[in-house]
């Protein structure tokens, strides 16, 4: 091995054959899947502006290092027993995000299915502002830097949040969500994979997602 | 052949001609190399304190949580990327374009070039921090640096690549051996590896789940293809350089380094296993990643069998120390990389705080210990200037060692009972996070000891520049051999 024709030559045509098959064929696979019709419309139906802010939001601040978003099969793992959703995902359901958020830790929930299990947006405002206080036991940081604090004025503004306890704004002050975290409440809240897709096995049971 | 192996072996008194040609080499690589030594070490000391904040937000979410740039998912991937680009790459560069030129045997030309890589690799790390802490990241594991920062670092990157082939090729004539491989083959690997990951991740992103597959394509080669040769090269010039003796055979030596290239390289997609991809690819990355046996193992022999019946030399040497610990450590994390793709375990682990355990593993207990190893011999080649400290060097290893050990430990035990929990659908989510809790605490505290232990390092490496300690007529060992050694 003393001739560098034979080593550079050898050293990259190795290396090509997992690119050929880890990048170039997922690519030409996978890179170009459309949304498929169904009754309720196009699935997955397409983010809205305030979810695509949102999805900025959640990259930026690091969701991902504790929530996946990926049901894995019934063969493989018992995800769906969890709960996590009503079948497995597929690359069909990540085309309309940019990036997918798969993960690879679960310090928090899987929140492919997120929407189907707390549909309310106060609920999400109050657990993003401190998370403590509606799922005692969380680990989760508080993310309020996402909301601002300010003195009431006539009224209480009509998206104020409710925080009570230990961390609820002194007298006269209240809690509302800056544009950051109603985006990320959007995006959170498009975050729903329980409609029916060919590829994706079994339909979903009525009680889907539960 | 045998021109080299005599080069490689101390035991034989060098002649005055390859007095001249080392001192030369050494000579001209002098500014460069400290150059990425000295940043890697001040990024390695503002990396752990990233890392020890994050691990401690973990067991005390409420820990400077006001400011947005200081929130767990920021300071995570700032932690993780400046440990990679700022300090593991960086050092390794330094290591790498000291081997090369000692092995070509020739005074590299276009010092400037790799200078001027040096520093613009330090900005591009620099500017990814702040983009990352800014909230500018796109949570794409192990790239989260900014599109706006990583051409700087392509394009240092690139010199460093050109510089390196421009080297091999007007090598002095004679054998190769084989960290030259290992080394040649890191750095054609890597511009290719990162090229691909940015164009299709970062500049023009593809659709959807294909992002994951590039994505762990990319995050394993980097340890694979990267980091791995790199160290290995290191630790197969170390080892016999110290010991005096050739390494053990020349045949396992291809047969690991082909077996590598093959293997390792379609590994990424055992991190996605049950994910929304073909059946068969992440099957291929299973069945690669238990062939990893094969590179492992051939690796490990070839060295053990350069070592044996010379195992009390680590009592005497730092270099040799560090080096075999972390070879040592290379075949344990890889035997355990291979076990862990197999699915049963895969399903077990995977989502746990034991894949972070593999990793710190990797690219702690394997590749900054050898590089820590290969630091000790190369810097005194460089300043001309022995180690001050005994007493300092032992305190840098026992605290790194022991830290990596509890760490590692900690998050391995803890990840297995926090995938047991998670696995079973009877259980409730927020008991799988009240078991691994006292875990993640245990390895919070384990980022204090290797915290120390860089701090003791990087006072070591500015005494050393500042060349303090009184002159020595020999090489700084560990502790006084007790015989002499043959």
């Amino acid at each position: 091995m003393n001739k560098l024709p034979l080593l550079f030559v050898g050293i990259l045509l190795v290396f090509s054959t997992s690119w050929i098959g880890l990048v170039a064929y997922p690519y030409l696979k996978l890179g170009r899947l459309a949304p498929e019709a169904s009754r309720d419309g196009l699935v997955p139906p397409p983010l809205t502006a305030s979810a695509i802010g949102g999805e900025r939001v959640y990259a930026a601040n690091g969701c991902i290092y504790c929530h996946s978003q990926q049901v894995r099969p019934a063969w493989l793992s018992t995800d769906i027993e969890k709960g996590w959703g009503p079948r497995q995902t597929v690359a069909r359901d990540y085309i309309r995000e940019s990036p997918p958020f798969l993960g690879t830790m679960r310090t928090g929930p899987d929140l492919t299915n997120i929407d189907v299990r707390r549909p309310d947006r106060v609920w999400h405002y109050q657990h993003l502002y401190e998370p403590g206080t509606v799922t005692p036991g969380s680990i989760m940081p508080s993310f309020r830097f996402l909301f601002k604090v300010q003195p009431i004025k006539d009224r209480p503004s009509f998206e104020a949040v409710a925080v009570h306890g230990p961390h609820a704004p002194p007298r006269g002050y209240e809690v509302v969500p800056t544009q950051d975290a109603r985006d990320l409440v959007a995006y959170l809240l498009s975050l729903k994979h329980n409609y029916p897709l060919p590829e994706a096995g079994d339909p979903p049971a009525a009680d889907a997602g539960k | 052949m045998s021109d080299l192996l005599q080069s490689l072996n101390p035991g034989t008194p060098p002649d005055a001609r390859s007095y001249v040609e080392r001192a030369e080499i050494d000579a001209s690589l002098r500014a460069p190399v400290l150059l990425f030594f000295g940043t890697g070490v001040a990024w390695l000391l503002l990396g752990s304190l990233l890392g020890v904040l994050a691990a401690f937000k973990m067991s005390f979410p409420h820990l400077l949580d006001s400011a947005d740039w200081l929130t767990f998912g920021r300071v995570r991937p700032a932690h993780l990327n400046i440990m990679v680009y700022g300090w593991a790459s960086a050092v390794g560069i330094g290591v790498g374009i000291w081997l090369m030129a000692r092995l070509c045997r020739v005074a590299p030309r276009h010092r400037g070039l790799l200078i001027g890589a040096g520093i613009a690799w330090n900005l591009g790390v620099l500017a990814g921090t702040i983009g990352i802490l800014a909230g500018q990241s796109r949570s794409i594991e192990w790239l989260e640096f900014p599109g706006w920062a990583t051409p700087i670092l392509f394009v240092a990157y690139a010199l460093i690549g050109v510089w390196g082939v421009i080297m091999f090729r007007f090598r002095r004539p004679g054998h190769v051996y084989v960290s030259q491989w290992y080394l040649l083959a890191a750095f054609l690997w890597f511009p290719w590896l990162y090229a691909t990951a940015n164009t299709l991740l970062i500049w023009q992103p593809v659709q959807g789940s294909v992002v994951g597959a590039v994505n762990w394509w990319y995050g394993h080669n980097v340890l694979g293809l990267w980091f791995t040769p790199i160290g290995l090269a290191s630790a197969y010039y170390m080892i016999p350089k110290v010991l005096g003796r050739p390494i053990h055979s020349y045949y396992l030596s291809i047969l690991g380094f082909w077996s590598l290239a093959l293997f390792y390289s379609w590994n990424g997609m055992h991190h996605l296993i049950g994910g929304p991809f073909p059946a068969w690819m992440i099957s291929a990355s299973v069945v690669a990643s238990v062939m990893m046996f094969i590179p492992v193992i051939t690796v490990a022999i070839n060295h053990h069998a350069t070592m044996r019946g010379h195992f009390h030399y680590l009592k005497w040497s730092p270099t040799l120390r560090f080096t075999v610990v972390g070879a040592m450590t290379y075949t344990i994390v890889s035997l355990q990389g291979s076990l862990m793709a197999i699915p049963s375990l895969n399903n077990l682990t995977h989502f746990t705080d034991y894949t972070i355990g593999h990793a710190h593993l990797g690219l702690y207990g394997f590749f900054t210990m050898t590089m820590f190893g290969a630091m000790y011999y190369i810097v005194p080649r460089l300043v001309g200037w022995e180690w001050p400290s005994a007493a300092m060097i032992r305190w840098h290893f026992w605290l790194a060692a022991s830290g990596v050990a509890l760490m590692v430990g900690s998050l391995t035990l803890g990840g297995f009972l926090q995938g047991l929990e998670l696995n079973d659908p009877q259980v409730a989510f927020l008991t799988s996070l009240k078991t691994v809790a006292p875990f993640r605490f245990v390895r919070a505290c384990s980022g204090i000891l290797l915290s120390a232990a860089h701090l003791v390092f990087a006072v070591l490496f500015i005494r050393m520049l500042l060349r303090q300690g009184g002159p020595r007529a020999e090489a700084t060992l560990l502790s006084p051999p007790e015989i002499p050694a043959v």
